[in-house]
Order: C-alpha cells, then structure tokens, then sequence
C-alpha cells in the first residue's frame, strides 16, 4: 500500500506551479479578475501546451494518458495560484466524452479537446438549484434539444458545450449552431466566470451511454472542486501566516499574538489532514468503481467547507486590508464560494453520502 | 498511489487466517483459564509467527519483523475479525517501550522490555506536578543521588494507573543549578516501596483512573535513570511524542464515530436529517484523520518528512471526538439527566449504552488536556509547524 505521490506527479505538480508563477502570478490574476475578457486565451494556451487539456485522454487521441489522482493535483496547484482559465469545464466536457462517447464522437472531439484547439465546457445546472442528474429538465425532440442551463464555466468561449438532458442523459451542443444562445452572468468569482445556456430547439448529438458519463462528471467535478479547495485553502493559510509576520501592531509582528497564533494554528488544522480527502476521492475514481461516488461526496463537502471557513479566517487575520477589494485574499475568499456552491452545496453531498452509506434507521 | 493488496500481501491474509482459526478462541483445557491467562498465551504465540510486537528485537521479546504498514493493516483486520486479543496497550507498551528503544540502555531494554509487552509489568507516567502543568519544566520534584542510590522528593498528579503500577517513569530534577530543562532527568521508580503513596483522584465522571502520587524519601538505583543525568527533558520528549500519537492514532476516532452511528441507529434517529447532516460532516473528518494517517505512515516508509501535519494528529483527533461527544449527548437526549457510571474504566468503555456515552461526553474533555493540552497543541503547531515567534512567556522563563 502507498498513500503518496510518485516522482513524475510531483514534477507534474512543480511544472504546473512555475508555469503559474511565470506566466500567471497573482499580479496578473488581478489584471484578469478586474478585466471583462472572462479569461486570457494566451495563458491558457500556455497551460494546453503543458499538456494539461488531454491529461486523461488516452495517447491514440493525442492525450497523455493519465488519470484522475494526476488531474486533480493540477486542479490543486491551479486553485493554489486562483489560475482564471476555462480549465474546470473543459476537463469535465473530456471526462463526458471519455466515460460516455462513442467511438466516433471520440475520434471527432478527444484530439481537439486534448490539443485544446477546441474547449469544452458542460452546461449541468438549472435554475431551480437542480445539480442531480435525474433532476435535469432539457428535453429533446429528435435531434434538437430545448430547454435552459445555467452556471455553466466559460460557455462563451467554448466549442463544444457537454448539456444535461431529462433522463439524466448527456448530449453534445456546439455553440455556434441555430438555436443556442448563451448570456454571461455577472459572477462572483470572476476567475471562473458562469453563463446561462438557451436551448431552443437547438441541434445536439446523445452521447453514446450519457447516463452513466453524467454520474462519472459529477464525480470527477466533485473530486476537482475538493482539489482546487483544498489548493485555495493552503494558499489562504499560507498567506495568512505570512501577514502575521510582517504586520506589526503594539511594537511587534502580530503572530507573536496568541490569539493570532492559535487561529492560525486552527486554521492549520482544518486544512492540512484534509488532503488525502481529495487524494482518495481521484484515487477512487481511477481504480476504487464501488468507492468513487461516496468519497468524492464527503472529499467536496468537507473540503469547500473548510476552504470557506479558511477564507474567512484569513480575511480576519488581514484586519481591515482584508476587507478590501485591493487585498488578493479575495480571489480565494470568490474561489471558495464557487467551489462550496458548484455541482451543488455541502448538505446536498452530505445527504448523498448518508444515503450510500445505508444509514437507515 | 496505489491502496491496492498484492497477491504477496493476499497471500499473507490467508496464512493470518489460517493462524487464527487454530489458535483462537483456545481449545481444551487451555479453553478454561482465566481470560488474562488465555490472552496472554495467545500473544506469545501471535509473537512467535511475526503477528505481535513487530518493531520490538526478539532478544527483547518481540518477533522483529521489518515494517511493513500492509501488513500491520491486515494483521489488525483479521485478528479484530476474528476477535483475537491484538497488540499490548497502554502506557508500558505504547510510551515506555518505544523511549526505551530509543534511549534506554542495554540492561533497562532486557529488564524491562520483555515483561512489559507481555502484560506481566504495569507502568504509570510521573510528569505533571500540582504547580508544573502546562509549563512542565518547572518541576519541582527532587532526585538526590546518594551513594549508589537516588533519593526522590515531591508530588506527580494526574497520574493514571497508579494504584496498580509496578514501576513508574518520572522525570526529576537532579541538576538544580542548570537552567529549567538542563536539570531534569528520566528515572524508573518502583512503585511498591514505602516512600511512595499513591491517592486517588476523583474525576469530573465519578471515575478515579487518575491518583495523585506522593514520593518521600522514595528510592531507586543509581542506574535507573534513562538518559544521561540532565538529559531528561529530551528522553521525555520521545515518549510525549509516543503518547500524542496513541492518542492521535485514527484507528481510535473510526472506532468512536462507528459507534456513533450506531447509537443513532439505536435511538432511531438515524433517519432525521439533521442528525444525518451532522454525522456526514463528522465523517469529512474522520475520513480526513484516516487518510491523513496513510499518507504520514507512506512518508515514514520511505523517509520522507509530512510536514506540519505530523504536529496536528493529537489535536485533530481531540477535536473530532469533542464532535462526537456534542453528537452523542444529543442523541441520548434525557438519558443525560442519569449520572453516568463511574466504574465504567476509562475512554472508550461501554460505548454500547447511554452511560458510557455520557461518560465518554465527559471524557472528551480530559484526553484535549492529557499529553498536552489543547492550546499547547495550537503553540506547537504554530510554532514548530509554521515557524511563529514563540510566547512571550515561554521565551522570559527559559
């Protein structure tokens, strides 16, 4: 048994990471956060360039073939630098494809996706706060899909939009066709910013089995947000501790506060044993099928939950320059409420994991 | 990563197996000795096989087995299947044996090793005093060497098993004239000697697994001290680490929150949301302590340093099971207006009725503070884990 990283995903790992710092520090997340480009397409060209957009797809379609444990310790360093990109649904528009193509809908899509000549994204969540698949409203007729989507990651941009149909289907929409029309949503995390998606009798491919790449998006979504908290998370902790070094007040550094060091010691505490959460949840949706949907429930749970709580703590610990819009904790502070909220909040996965646990009076 | 069993490791569940269903329960003759008897012969022939006393050398009476994780895993799975009596705990084996590998020498190893893990010798710990709590150091208790003997002065509390000890591990201050920590060392008390008295302590439960212990003029040789004279603060700091890892070990708060669902079973709240809710919360955390555990026990097999984490075991452990504790009080509802029963021995006992949870809701408490309390944790961790100036305090006593 071994619980930790091999040497090629901690190089993984430390590639993504200076690539960040070379190409996307938090100066330059700023400039982005504040702009009204959603995103910059030459940073995330970068990140395609790594390799990063067809980490899970097979090598015969240009991919590198790799699993999710390796998907997610991107997701992690990503949330760890709040790296504003499209990376979120365009690796759960290739995971749909994956889990659910057809031979065909993967010769014509994986390449292009792994390239990242065309970006993906999915269009999952409805209006009324369904994130399930068996609560999914679009309906088709034929080939033509009809019906409304929202909080859907960097639709604006993509090529190929992966939507949630009644039956819990998936099917494929590209977003230039007749009857598709999406409207940007003024998002609170403006690192990842969300549209609403309109299908009116829009044309749309099934995939091949959608049920069963439907409950294998959520699981991997479920599995990423945990990552990329618990990267946010580290990073709010970590910022936090440096402040209280630097900021003096009463003629000291203000770690020298018990009262300081004692919530940083909590913080600390909540945060760091709570990697192997996200860990065990890829690991399981690579090799643990009975395990997969479980653990990535509690992993997203418990893991946003704490990245929210960290983000509070550490606005705190900041004092009043945490409070403003100039103090870089708010990157995090936006990252974690979208990670607490999307593919559906904390009681939602909790709920589920009681329900697979069989607990039952 | 790979949390898979191998056939090699299949292989070695099936010969676990295959000891177990000979050698427990006991047949026969040996079926009718007293359970303590019966225990006790089946872990000296869990030992022989290399199942028990893995770390310990074989001249100490372990079975020396080279660490392997996989194996203790499954070795602690099939004999809790099977219900066989597992490895020794306790302050002897789990805090004085592990100091004594590190520091003892030769002779302490042979003397005390073998008798202790086979159950036949029973320590207690002499650290805290009345007026040394938190701030340890500061003890006072006084070790005169004597001729070829030691002469101890002083009070310990909070000292647990006491009344049923053979020998005690104590720190003393031999070297009045060095600083604080630099005149401190390790000495092995026995414990049956007429300088020592021993009171018990009645605790916030009712129970008294604690005592107080007073030494007059107690003595013990010259050569009972582990360590060189002064060098006691270190010794002691390995078996303060043993003690936050037995108390942090994650196999302790899975066994606590299964519990919990049960007992929520029992009381037929298992279906209210609310109830669900919070077990689902508690379960991030206790899935978090286990993983946690794997990954710090994969960096110990192959050298490689955890991080901070390796400071948080004891503190996240105690936290959960305050979690818990709240949990469950809620859950035995007005079975809490009932005083719990104090004979009911320490943590974890008679988890299966309302008293023992009440009991346990009062534990929770005492494990935060016991091996250092709960804000000392947070000092630590801050300090050692993120490099935080240290109190103000501690740096004007040093």
């Amino acid at each position: 048994m071994d619980f930790g990283l091999s040497e090629e995903q901690e190089i993984l790992q430390q590639t993504v990471a200076q690539f960040l710092e070379g190409e996307c520090p938090v100066t330059r997340v700023r400039d982005i956060f504040d702009a009204d480009e959603p995103y910059d397409a030459k940073v995330w060209a970068g990140l395609c360039e790594l390799g990063i957009a067809g980490l899970l797809v097979p090598e015969e379609h240009g991919g590198a073939g790799l699993g999710m444990v390796d998907l997610a310790l991107v997701a992690e360093v990503l949330g760890r630098g709040a790296f504003p990109g499209p990376f979120l649904g365009h690796a759960l528009a290739t995971v749909a494809l994956l889990e659910g193509g057809s031979e065909a809908q993967q010769r014509r899509w994986l390449p292009r996706l792994a390239s990242g000549e065309a970006l993906g994204s999915v269009a999952l969540g409805e209006a009324s706060g369904s994130w399930e698949p068996d609560e999914w409203t679009p309906s088709l007729d034929g080939d033509m899909v009809s019906g409304t989507k929202t909080w859907s990651p960097a639709a604006a941009g993509a090529d190929l939009l992966v939507v949630g149909v009644a039956g819990g289907e998936l099917v494929l929409v590209e977003c230039g066709a007749a009857g598709v029309t999406v409207e940007p949503i003024e998002s609170v995390d403006r690192t990842r910013r969300l549209d609403a998606v309109v299908l009116e009798s829009a044309p749309c491919e099934r995939l091949a089995d959608g049920a069963r790449a439907a409950r294998r998006v959520r699981d991997a979504g479920l599995a990423l947000l945990a990552a990329d908290a618990f990267g946010g998370a580290s990073r709010l902790l970590a910022m936090a501790v440096e402040y209280a070094g630097t900021r003096e007040q009463f003629g000291v550094t203000i770690g020298h506060f018990q009262a300081v060091k004692h919530k940083l010691a909590d913080m600390a505490v909540e945060v760091e044993p709570a990697r192997g959460l996200y860990w065990y949840a890829a690991y399981a949706w690579d090799a643990l099928p009975d395990e997969s949907e479980r653990a990535s429930a509690v992993a997203k749970a418990h893991l946003t939950d704490r990245f929210m709580q960290a983000a509070r703590d550490s606005v705190e610990i900041h004092g009043g320059i945490g409070f403003t819009w100039e103090c870089d904790v708010q990157f995090w502070f936006k990252r974690a409420m979208f990670d607490r909220a999307f593919l559906g909040q904390p009681a939602l996965h909790r709920e589920r994991a009681a329900a697979l646990g069989g607990w039952a009076a | 990563m790979d949390l898979r069993y191998s056939e090699e490791y299949e292989a070695f569940r099936g010969e676990v197996r295959s000891f177990l269903a000979s050698s427990w329960p006991l047949q026969g003759d040996e079926a009718e000795l007293p359970a303590v008897e019966q225990a006790a012969l089946f872990r000296q022939r869990a030992i022989e096989q290399g199942y028990l006393a893995r770390a310990i050398p074989r001249s100490y009476g372990g079975s020396q087995q080279d660490p392997d994780v996989l194996k203790a895993t499954i070795i602690g799975e099939e004999f809790a299947r099977a219900r066989a009596p597992g490895e020794m705990r306790g302050i002897g084996p789990s805090m004085l044996v592990p100091t004594l590998l590190e520091h003892g020498a030769e002779w302490q190893k042979e003397r005390f090793i073998p008798p202790t893990i086979k159950g036949e010798m029973h320590w207690c710990q002499g650290y805290s005093e009345p007026g040394s709590g938190s701030d340890l150091a500061s003890l006072k208790t006084r070790a005169e060497l004597q001729g070829d003997e030691w002469r101890i002065n002083g009070q310990k509390i909070w000292t647990t098993g006491a009344q049923i000890s053979d020998f005690m591990f104590c720190l003393c201050r031999t070297e009045p004239e060095q600083s604080k920590h630099a005149g401190i060392s390790y000495l092995l008390i026995d414990m049956k000697q007429p300088g020592i008295e021993v009171k018990p302590l009645r605790q916030l439960n009712g129970g008294a697994d604690f005592n107080e212990v007073f030494l007059t003029d107690a003595r013990t040789p010259a050569d009972h001290i582990v360590g060189k004279r002064g060098e006691g603060w270190i010794v002691s700091r390995s078996t303060l680490e043993h003690e936050r890892n037995m108390i942090g070990d994650a196999r302790q708060t899975k066994f606590i929150f299964k519990g919990l669902v049960r007992l929520a079973k029992q009381m037929g709240r298992l279906d209210d949301p609310a109830v669900r809710q919070r077990l689902a919360e508690l379960e991030g955390y206790i899935a978090a302590h286990e993983y946690s555990g794997y990954r710090q026990l994969t960096c110990a097999a192959r050298g490689e340093d955890p991080g901070p984490v390796s400071l948080m075991n004891k503190l996240v452990s105690t936290n959960i099971q305050g979690m818990v504790a709240k949990l469950s009080l809620d859950l035995v509802g007005d079975g809490s207006l009932a005083a719990p029963d104090g004979s009911a021995r320490g943590m974890f006992q008679g988890l299966r009725d309302t008293s023992g949870w009440v009991s346990q809701y009062m534990w929770s408490l005492g494990i935060a503070i016991a091996g250092g309390t709960a804000n000392i944790q947070r000092n630590v961790i801050a300090e050692r884990g993120y490099g935080l100036p240290r109190d103000a305090a501690a740096q004007s006593s040093k």
